[in-house]
């Protein structure tokens, strides 16, 4: 379970994240919606144990990510904003890398290694350097690294920016698939993601949250049944 | 505790997939002999020591080890992968200790391929090997204090070039620290205690004795305690701006 109590966080006069509190259960795939600047990657940040809050707590499966946070990292898997990692190493030797940081041995390294391969069709770029790929082959070696120790929780910010649609399906059916016996939130603003894979959303604007439902509810929030309409009555 | 060294050897490889590292160490092979034979004049001497080769460290690390720390943290934060790192399961005193060890390993290559001139002197003389390798553990032990300060430097800026040049002006207070150069800074006004601290902050008087092959305990510790105390500060300057 993801738990956040009075998420907090300020940046001398401006208030980033105001207060955010929820949790996230498993089988739940949980989506951030919001503007731009209105905290949702702040807020993974603060989850994902990157950033320290002000005030406030969050704990990831009973670990609270500021006074335990090596446990809270081991079972959380994270796409960090822009996908970033080691420009100059191979896709191979980035994805070894991880699976040495993430502790799993030689036999499980090499069959979660596969798996990740082929499942985020990566076989072709194996011994390219990060730095010559495309955007959304990055996006998805950063989708790899996340679910590489198959970790409880994911928390991906916009895990399909950049993807073409063919590599958009794939990767919600990735999600889907992983679904059912994880936690997984992901921040995206690609409102049509929200009903494609999504169990609930939580719309966050100016730090705060406005809206917490499921698909279904939110649209039936607005009369023309649209989530973009929804969306912009109530983060505006 | 294997994040060490999981973090030391990507970080050592990566230093050789780029021209930097083999341009240091270039620099190292031809620049540090040359400046020993023909500005130190340790031909000339007649003597089968190496000091006139040691003599000139303190001045090749002052260039040469900030280009490597600029490296170090200024590029992770400006592409994003100080996010990745620190969100992997690995503490941040881990992160910085991996990463310092690997910079401080290749200086260690690029010192220990030096030996030629090693075996010059042996050839041309009969020197003392012991004091000579006393040296060379020296010689390593500063570029660590060079290497710290780079680091913390490069923990403060996204931009290479400024960690670059705060590195160097850093080190170069620091080493002629004892010197009426940086002392006549503290001179007019401090109390006698003061500037003797300032003086003993000096890499330079530490380093007088370990040139002659002597490593003197309290040159050892001073070495130890800056290292100690600027990746202590790499960490606290990351831990305060990671997020921004």
């Amino acid at each position: 379970m993801i738990k956040t109590q009075n998420l907090t966080k300020r940046y001398h006069a401006l208030t980033a994240v105001d207060d955010v509190s929820f949790e996230v259960r498993s089988g739940e795939v949980l989506g951030f919606l919001g503007p731009n600047g209105a905290g949702k990657t702040t807020t993974m940040r603060m989850i994902a144990g990157f950033i320290t809050p002000t005030a406030g707590t969050a704990s990831i499966c009973g670990h609270d990510v500021v006074s335990d946070p090596i446990r809270a990292k081991t079972v959380l898997g994270y796409l960090p904003e822009g996908a970033p990692s080691y420009g100059e190493m191979t896709v191979r030797g980035f994805l070894e890398f991880i699976a040495k940081l993430r502790g799993l041995g030689t036999e499980r390294r090499r069959t979660r290694l596969a798996y990740v391969i082929e499942r985020l069709t990566l076989g072709d770029v194996l011994h390219q350097t990060i730095d010559t790929l495309s955007k959304g082959f990055r996006r998805r070696v950063g989708l790899a690294q996340a679910i590489l120790h198959d970790p409880a929780v994911l928390i991906l910010d916009e895990p399909t920016d950049g993807l073409d649609p063919l590599q958009k399906h794939e990767v919600r059916s990735l999600i889907n698939e992983m679904a059912p016996n994880k936690i997984i939130v992901i921040s995206t603003h690609i409102l049509e993601e929200v009903d494609a894979v999504c169990t609930r959303a939580i719309i966050i604007a100016h730090g705060r949250i406005v809206a917490d439902d499921s698909p279904e509810g939110l649209r039936a929030r607005a009369p023309s049944g649209r989530l973009d309409d929804v969306f912009r009555t109530v983060a505006a | 505790m294997q994040q060490i060294p999981i973090i030391l050897k990507r970080e050592l490889a990566s230093y050789f997939v780029t021209p930097l590292a083999y341009v240091i160490i270039l620099i190292f092979l031809v620049l540090a002999p040359a400046l020993a034979f023909f500005l130190g004049g340790l031909y000339e001497r007649g003597q089968a020591d190496l000091i006139p080769f040691f003599n000139f460290h303190p001045w090749l690390y002052l260039f040469v080890v900030p280009a490597i720390a600029m490296r170090l943290w200024a590029e992770e934060r400006k592409s994003g992968s100080i996010e990745l790192l620190l969100t992997q399961p690995v503490t941040l005193w881990q992160a910085v200790f991996g990463k310092f060890l690997a910079a401080w390993i290749f200086i260690g290559i690029a010192l220990a391929l030096t030996f030629p001139i090693w075996l010059t002197v042996n050839y041309l003389g009969h020197p003392d090997n012991g004091a000579i390798l006393a040296a060379y553990v020296g010689s390593f032990l500063m570029a660590g204090g060079f290497l710290a300060v780079g680091s913390c430097m490069s923990a403060i800026t996204r931009n290479q070039v400024i960690a670059f040049i705060l590195a160097t002006t850093l080190c170069f207070v620091l080493l002629l620290a004892g010197f009426p150069l940086i002392l006549s800074f503290v001179q007019g006004w401090a109390p006698a205690a003061l500037i003797d601290a300032v003086a003993s902050l000096s890499m330079y008087a530490h380093f007088q004795s370990i040139v002659k092959g002597v490593l003197d305990l309290r040159d050892v510790l001073y070495f130890a305690l800056l290292i100690g105390f600027f990746l202590l500060a790499t960490a606290v300057v990351l831990d305060i701006r990671k997020s921004s």
